[in-house]
């Protein structure tokens, strides 16, 4: 991470604003956010990315091993969803620090932004998935019909069908997952997960800065509001109903 | 083509409860022949076309399709066979997701065996333009009409040209004239194709329009069996009896209904009766011709004429009078011009509705 920022050449942000005239205080907050920032926005894609792979394949299991659907097995299906179920009941920030020896055996330390996108996972994982089973049964019975008249197999049918067909839905849904995980990764800030959390409670709450409180939030709303339009943008782009 | 062998299909609800769809059918479906499966919502119609592609499997019976007895076929092998069935649906089931020309070419995507882009393109446009949509093939289904997705569906269904196509109440979601072009379609692809069609439907328009051979399926039997035209003209069972009334005579019914009879002559009365012709004969001018021929006073009080796969079928009501000798004469003269004639009693004329 520290590299990227080195690449991009931000650690000389405060140098530059205090060339610029900027006060020195005020430049090292702004350096202080804008490092702040890019650790979110790591941790919210990357975990958001491992989501996606795991969650998608998560939800389209459960959808066709329920009743009605190809692969129907109440034993499989049950036993998938109670799993599901009590990990998503699970509170985020306990389970961040439960399943911290499970961290350290995956990325070797349990602080730090990389650290804290494997709680972020394991939490959302079960979330997206339950989301994707919805979305998929949407999706016309009717279809799936069509599909199998047609003498396709169920990866087809999967990947040909039920997929594309609920993409809209599919997409909506990766944006919420994606706010969601803006949310839990300032909480993730509580535990060293380093981010804009991280700064809110060091700062704002440990130090009564409250203006950088203020900062942090302003540019939490705003990382959700441009998150939610571009998902919204393309989610008109591939709805041809 | 098509042979289902002593099939009888049960279903098990959650609760224990076995509900019998399907009880014992045997049924032959000849090559290049358009047949239709009319029942009630509920007599197990959609239960027997999924059971000729295997959608559903038969809890016990054969199904042979082409000559492959499907019932003893692994999913593998099974899929194979679906392939060069056809199927069409109530509510279109196209792909929202794809263009219509990417729907009709979705069956070569689903395929082991893959076709060349520009061959599946040539194809795609011949298809379309078998169903009249060549100007729509980069649209999306949504922005087409009902009757236009069904084309898409019929096109997409014979992508992979097989010799059967399943329709499953495929113009039931259609206004009367849409179903009739869609029928007309239906009906030139067999000419053309010497496809075999098997037609379920609720609807006896349908079967009136297009179909050679009719089963009516009843509590998950087949009740009676015909020609489209001797299921009209002499429909034996009650419920065949109703599904043709309901068809080709609702206006005579409402009229019989409203009207009282008595048995026996009175001075002054009519004899109801109804008339039905069939072929030629319907534009033939047998009333005039028995009117002249007994002095009968014969008015026409109610009628329609139906085409059944363009053979004409006319039903007249008519009120016969005179006295008892001339009204006997006028009936057994129209019994031996006309198809049938159902006596319905004596009406006095001032009872008339």
């Amino acid at each position: 991470m520290e590299d990227f920022l080195l690449w991009l050449g931000l650690p000389e942000v405060s140098d530059f604003l205090t060339e610029l005239g900027v006060s020195d205080g005020i430049a090292q907050v702004s350096e202080l956010l804008i490092y702040g920032s890019f650790d979110t926005i790591y941790m919210v894609l990357v975990a958001t990315f491992i989501s996606i792979v795991l969650g998608v394949p998560l939800g389209v299991l459960l959808l066709v091993t329920s009743k009605g659907y190809f692969w129907y097995s109440p034993r499989f299906y049950s036993v998938l969803g109670a799993i599901v179920n009590a990990l998503r009941s699970i509170p985020f920030i306990i389970l961040m620090v439960a399943i911290i020896p499970f961290t350290k055996l995956l990325v070797g330390s349990s602080i730090g932004t990389t650290a804290a996108i494997v709680p972020l996972t394991v939490s959302t994982v079960p979330f997206l998935g339950r989301l994707v089973e919805t979305s998929l049964r949407t999706v016309s019975y009717g279809l799936i019909e069509a599909a199998q008249s047609m003498g396709a197999t169920p990866f087809k049918i999967i990947t040909r069908v039920l997929l594309p067909e609920a993409l809209p839905e599919l997409v909506q849904n990766f944006t919420l997952t994606l706010i969601v995980i803006i949310g839990s990764s300032a909480m993730a800030g509580t535990i060293g997960g380093g981010g804009l959390g991280d700064i809110a409670i060091r700062y704002g709450y440990q130090r009564f800065q409250a203006e950088i409180m203020l900062a942090t939030v302003i540019i939490l709303v705003v990382m959700v509001q441009l998150a939610q339009w571009i998902g919204d943008r393309v989610t008109a782009k591939v709805d041809h109903r | 083509m098509i042979k289902l062998t002593g099939i009888h299909k049960t279903y098990v609800l959650d609760s224990g409860e076995e509900v019998k769809a399907l009880r014992g059918i045997d049924l032959e479906i000849k090559e290049g022949e358009i047949f239709g499966v009319i029942g009630l919502s509920g007599a197990g119609k959609s239960t027997l076309i999924r059971l000729i592609n295997m959608l559903e499997r038969p809890t016990s019976g054969t199904v042979e399709v082409n000559g492959v007895e499907l019932t003893s076929l692994n999913e593998g092998r099974l899929r194979e066979e679906r392939s060069k069935i056809g199927m069409i649906f109530q509510q279109f089931n196209l792909l929202s997701s794809l263009t219509v020309a990417q729907n009709v070419a979705f069956p070569f995507t689903l395929g082991s065996k893959k076709l060349p882009k520009n061959e599946i393109k040539k194809r795609v446009t011949r298809l379309l333009s078998m169903v009249g949509l060549e100007d729509k093939a980069e649209v999306y289904p949504a922005q087409l009409s009902g009757g236009q997705k069904q084309r898409v569906g019929i096109a997409r269904a014979l992508a992979t040209e097989p010799k059967i196509l399943l329709c499953d109440e495929a113009t039931s979601a259609l206004d009367p004239k849409t179903t009739a072009s869609i029928l007309k379609l239906l009906t030139d692809l067999r000419d053309r194709l010497g496809l075999t069609l098997v037609i379920i439907t609720h609807q006896m328009e349908v079967i009136k329009e297009c179909c050679d051979r009719v089963a009516v399926l009843d509590g998950g039997v087949i009740s009676e069996l015909a020609p489209t035209l001797e299921i009209f003209s002499n429909p034996k069972k009650d419920l065949t009896k109703r599904l043709v009334a309901s068809a080709v005579r609702r206006d005579i019914q409402d009229l019989m209904e409203h009207t009282r009879f008595h048995k026996d002559y009175e001075s002054g009365d009519g004899l109801i009766v109804e008339l039905l012709f069939l072929g030629d004969k319907a534009n033939d001018p047998v009333i005039v011709e028995v009117a002249e021929k007994t002095h009968a006073g014969i008015s026409i009080i109610g009628g329609s004429i139906n085409h059944i796969k363009k053979v004409p079928l006319g039903i007249l009501v008519v009120r016969i009078q005179g006295d008892l000798e001339t009204i006997q004469r006028a009936l057994s003269e129209l019994e031996s011009r006309v198809l049938r004639v159902t006596v319905y009693g004596y009406n006095g004329a001032r009872e008339r509705d």
